[in-house]
């Protein structure tokens, strides 16, 4: 669920500039005296000494040793002593955007914990229950470095006041969640969490609670929901999270990693993480390639890295070469596919997605080469969406099911061809009419399918319509 | 939010509402010529709004629609599953409102169904609101499946009389026959909601039933008769009769009129032996202030209070909608109940202090920590049941609640506030204590009569060993039951459905109900049985029409002119003030307990209910519940 988030592919930049970084647009904008920032036109790859996970690959010893070793818990405590306000102003001035999906600005998303205290205490919630199709860099995360993850809770939860952070994470990670649970025995036995986190004098305290796997519940309010021990349903907003979240008090909840970005922003500084990628699109960020590559990778990337380019050089190229690619899924099963001549200049980035009818999601790149059956992958796809949704709106529950029974349909071409402007209404229908955002990111799927490859459903359509004939 | 502005007719909305309609029947039966809930049904008018005049589900003809297995729920609710539109507003409603939590969902999304995860009884005294909620015809009346259609009856507001809470209720009538019971709003009262012996005890109208008089002949047996041979039998009885010694009894569903109507003739007959079924202790100034037998702080008072204290009272099987109040205020309200009496299982938690008569001496004299607790209290209540009260023990009891009310007046900091409470069981108990009727048949038996009228008086408490030797007893009522039993004279009279009467609930309140059939055989209306008999015995009843009753009732008290209405009980201060030390304490007592204990207790409790099929198919489904071992057995 991680990947879902409510920003439609159509609307394009009207709707995302409201959701630009403020203190980032206004250097470039209004200063005008000074010479404009020179902006790179050229990004990635990514230098070794920029990464900031090191250890991404399990080389490494994952325990507290070895994280400190990295660099992990240095200067930690003169992060925290230097107050919320310098850690959010960091966070902005990075222009990180969120992680898991939506990609809603970090530094304003954490400034809205920092209303004045009614006396009920704050928590953050870390979204671990990562089970968007494609997407497996949070695990990552969680198996080889997990204590850049709780650094990044006290970091996190320092800058909204938080008490504690729950981190939920999903239940097949079994591994994951152990080797969390580790690092965070560790960190509490070193003193670096608890009671006097760092010797900072700020006490916070970190739980890991395990999903039992269901996709909906890494939606943030079906989340807080799971978290609080009733069914994973998402709630409906308002009140938002941050006023009443879980166990009724205000709340954040972030993914894995954003959280983790956060304490090397700090220590490095929000202009060295502003360096990378373009303007409201910075930042480093994990990317997964799977699917036709002849080498399926996590990587860390600079942002705005072309998808060639990142295809090419770290997952070592489409099997059978780039002309034998057909279409992309960029980020994650729920954003809209693009075909092989969008994939050619596009930028991984949030706005260069969004400009191409799909969506940057969790960076999940999912690539077909010309042996997929492209329906029967969407048709599948639907088939998770339907057996995922939580029945609690009406669209969802019966659309998504209508959907994943004309796909099938569509799969062998036994239908009509007005069924296809059906279908595309249908999920315009569900779309924008649920709670959450599971409605929506079961229907792009299907909307991606029929913008690029509708000749290749009438061709079977008509295909099984001779055969039909034939055997009449 | 603030500021938040809702559209609820935009385009956009609309379109919205008709997408989400056609998603709706993509996986609904097309039922409604079978479907009973046809006609009321919520889907079926969405429909009619936002629906499209034709369907593009074309995979009806390839993959169909979805079915879900019924589920069997008890004897009073129907289900037909496949109809369910997972609203859960049946699920909410039972644990929230009913507070019992044995309907739930399992599965998720398209495959979600509603029900009780393993097959068992809905065990709840409030079950059948859930056929009120249902939007569609997936929960529907099993005892009223497939006999009419909504249109097609006529509806006549009235009254419930199968307690002492008076819920308003709707009679469905077609050709002289009550089809259903649906409760009727009214937020002082039963809200939206009535018990399930209010809505399905109603098939017990049709049977059992007294359709002719009769008159016990010399071999002992009753003998159908007509109406003038029985009047005429009457009025020589009466002619033999003792006039000071003649008797009249009250049960426990009789209205107004009638009361008031014997009242008189029994009067002018020469005698003021008139009592009720049901006992109120007559000690010090017994029932001469209403404060000191009615609910003072009325039902939705409730919703005030910050402590309760139940007295001897099991209010969910007797005044079933005061206890969903009660629940309420708990749930939301954060007020604390307290329980002295059986362990019954209230659908809510509560502090229980034990059943001995002790524990309420030591709240009385101050030594128990709940007499502090009612001191601090800002609202406190007592609820007395009316059943603690019934036993020779019952002065005392009522005395040291009293008591322990006066205590706690003393620090109230609303000296409007009345604390205490008595919740009645019978529909005619607080109307006839208004009327000046002395409750209990003590002061009867020891008068030995020699006539006895019972005025549809059931409970069984009399035998003949009560009354003079060679007494003749006239039963006047509407079902063939204890009273008829022992009768020499029967005469058909009139249920609650069939008369305009009224009836005076428990906080006082008189409420008017009104005729939906017309009465079986040669049954006639109660006040007109009496009236006519009044005139052969000779002291003609200068009533010719019910709104002479009614001017009557009005002379009596004023609150029998105000339908609808709670007057304030007064002198509730100088009612306390008559009453508390002049009893004597003596030694132990039996427990307070009351009556009604488990569920299985609640379904027959009167004639009516007695007489229902439908009641006593629930009693036979909470046996099997209770031999099931998935169901929860109840707490005591």
């Amino acid at each position: 669920m991680a990947g879902i988030a409510r920003i439609t592919p159509g609307l394009s930049a009207s709707l995302c500039r409201t959701q630009s970084v403020p203190a980032v647009t206004t250097l470039v904008r209004t200063n005008t005296t000074q010479a404009p920032k020179q902006e790179k036109s050229t990004y990635g790859p990514l230098k070794d000494q920029d990464r900031i996970f090191t250890n991404l690959y399990g080389r490494y010893d994952f325990k507290l040793k070895g994280a400190m070793a990295r660099g992990s818990w240095y200067k930690t405590k003169e992060i925290i002593e230097k107050g919320h306000d310098w850690i959010l102003k960091e966070t902005v001035t990075s222009g990180l955007r969120g992680r898991g999906g939506a990609g809603f600005p970090t530094g304003m998303k954490w400034g809205f914990m920092n209303k004045p205290s009614d006396g009920r205490p704050k928590y953050l919630v870390v979204n671990a229950d990562e089970g968007e199709p494609g997407t497996c860099k949070d695990r990552e995360i969680m198996r080889h470095d997990p204590h850049k993850l709780i650094e990044g809770c006290l970091v996190a939860g320092k800058a909204m006041h938080a008490r504690a952070a729950y981190i939920y994470i999903r239940g097949e990670f079994y591994n994951e969640a152990s080797n969390l649970q580790i690092a965070i025995n560790e960190a509490y036995n070193a003193g670096l969490i608890g009671k006097n986190a760092c010797n900072s004098g700020y006490d916070f305290d970190v739980f890991v609670h395990r999903g039992a796997g269901a996709y909906i519940c890494g939606e943030e309010t079906a989340l807080i929901e799971s978290l609080e021990g009733k069914q994973g349903k998402p709630r409906l907003k308002p009140p938002f999270p941050a006023d009443v979240g879980v166990f009724g008090c205000p709340t954040t909840v972030s993914n894995v990693e954003t959280v983790a970005v956060a304490p090397d922003i700090c220590r490095r500084g929000g202009e060295w993480f502003a360096s990378f990628g373009r303007d409201r699109n910075r930042g480093t960020k994990l990317f997964n390639i799977s699917g036709h590559v002849n080498n399926p990778t996590t990587v860390e990337e600079e942002m705005s890295i072309p998808l060639r380019d990142l295809i090419e050089r770290h997952a070592g190229g489409v099997i059978g070469g780039w002309d034998n690619l057909l279409a992309v899924i960029p980020g994650g099963s729920s954003t809209p596919l693009i075909p092989k001549e969008v994939c050619d200049d596009v930028l991984m980035d949030f706005d260069d997605l969004i400009r191409t009818q799909t969506g940057l999601g969790t960076a999940a790149v999912i690539v077909m080469n010309k042996s997929a059956d492209i329906v029967r992958c969407i048709a599948r796809l639907i088939d998770f969406y339907e057996h995922e949704s939580c029945g609690q709106c009406t669209p969802c529950r019966e659309g998504v099911t209508w959907m994943a029974k004309v796909m099938h349909r569509f799969q062998t071409g036994n239908a009509q061809q007005d069924e296809i402007d059906m279908l595309y209404e249908l999920s315009k229908q569900i779309e924008g009419h649920t709670i959450c955002a599971l409605g929506d990111g079961a229907a792009w799927p299907v909307q991606g399918l029929i913008r690029h490859f509708r000749p290749e459903l009438e061709r079977r359509m008509d295909e099984f319509d001779k055969k039909r004939a034939t055997s009449n | 939010m603030k500021g938040m502005k809702v559209k609820t007719d935009s385009p956009v909305t609309r379109k919205a509402r008709e997408g989400v309609m056609e998603f709706l029947l993509v996986n609904h039966p097309l039922d409604c010529p079978i479907c009973d809930q046809g006609g009321e049904c919520d889907l079926q008018d969405q429909s009619m709004a936002f629906g499209s005049d034709r369907s593009r589900f074309t995979d009806n003809a390839f993959t169909g629609k979805r079915a879900v297995e019924d589920k069997n729920i008890g004897p009073l609710i129907k289900t037909i599953m496949t109809r369910c539109i997972h609203c859960t507003r049946c699920i909410r409603f039972a644990s929230e409102v009913a507070g019992v939590d044995d309907l739930g969902t399992s599965g998720r999304g398209s495959d979600m169904q509603v029900g009780t995860y393993v097959e068992k009884m809905f065990k709840s005294e409030l079950s059948g609101n859930v056929i009120d909620l249902c939007p569609v015809g997936a929960l529907t009346s099993k005892p009223y499946a497939f006999t009419t259609r909504p249109w097609e009856t006529r509806r006549i507001e009235s009254i419930d009389v199968m307690d002492a809470v008076g819920s308003n209720i709707v009679v469905s009538m077609r050709t002289n026959e009550v089809m259903r019971i649906l409760p009727r709003l009214n937020e002082d009262i039963n809200e939206e909601w009535i018990s399930d012996k209010s809505r399905f005890a109603y098939d017990g109208l049709k049977r059992q039933r007294l359709t002719t008089p009769f008159v016990r002949n010399n071999s002992g047996e009753l003998v159908a008769t007509d109406w003038e041979t029985a009047l005429f039998d009457i009025a020589q009885r009466v002619k033999d009769a003792n006039p000071a010694t003649i008797a009249g009894v009250a049960g426990g569903q009789a209205d107004l009129e009638a009361m008031v109507c014997l009242k008189d003739m029994i009067n002018r007959l020469g005698s003021e032996v008139l009592c009720t079924e049901e006992a109120f202790p007559m000690i010090n100034s017994g029932t001469d202030f209403r404060s000191n037998y009615v609910m003072n702080t009325t039902i939705a008072g409730i919703e005030e209070s910050d402590l309760v204290f139940l007295v001897g009272t099991n209010p969910r099987l007797e005044g079933s909608l005061v206890n969903a109040r009660i629940r309420k205020s708990w749930v939301h309200n954060e007020m604390c109940v307290v329980l002295l009496g059986a362990p019954v299982d209230l659908s809510y938690d509560y502090q229980y202090l034990g059943d001995s008569f002790s524990v309420l001496k030591e709240i009385a004299d101050g030594s128990h920590p709940i007499a502090k607790a009612l001191a601090d209290a800002d609202k406190p209540m007592i609820i007395l049941g009316s059943d603690a009260i019934q036993h020779n023990n019952g002065s005392l009891i009522l005395d040291t609640v009293k008591r322990i009310a006066k205590n706690t007046k003393k620090s109230l900091n609303h000296p409007d506030w009345k604390v205490f409470n008595v919740l009645h069981r019978n529909a005619s108990q607080v109307g006839a204590l208004d009327m000046g009727y002395k409750p209990g048949m003590d002061s009867l038996k020891c008068d030995k009569p020699s006539l006895l009228f019972l005025l549809g008086a059931d409970a069984d408490k009399l035998n003949n060993d009560d009354l003079h030797g060679n007494a003749g007893v006239i039963y006047i009522g509407s079902h063939g039951d204890a009273g008829a039993q022992m009768a020499d004279v029967v005469l058909p009279a009139a249920a609650y459905t069939e008369k305009d009467a009224m009836y005076v609930n428990t906080e006082g309140r008189a409420q008017v109900g009104r005729q939906a059939v017309s009465p079986p055989g040669m049954a006639r209306h109660d006040w007109k049985i009496i009236r006519a008999l009044s005139e052969i015995l000779g002291v003609s009843l200068p009533y010719d029409k019910l709104s002479d009753v009614r001017g009557r009732l009005a002379e009596i008290s004023p609150t029998f002119d105000r339908p609808g209405r709670v007057e304030e009980t007064g002198f509730d201060n100088v009612s306390d003030d008559v009453t508390i030390d002049k009893i004597t304490h003596t030694g132990a007592t039996a427990p307070v307990v009351p009556a009604l204990l488990k569920l299985r207790d609640f379904y027959m409790t009167d004639p009516i209910s007695r007489s229902s099929l439908t009641m006593a198919k629930c009693v036979q489904a909470y046996d099997e519940a209770e031999a099931n071992p998935y169901s929860k057995p109840e707490a005591i």
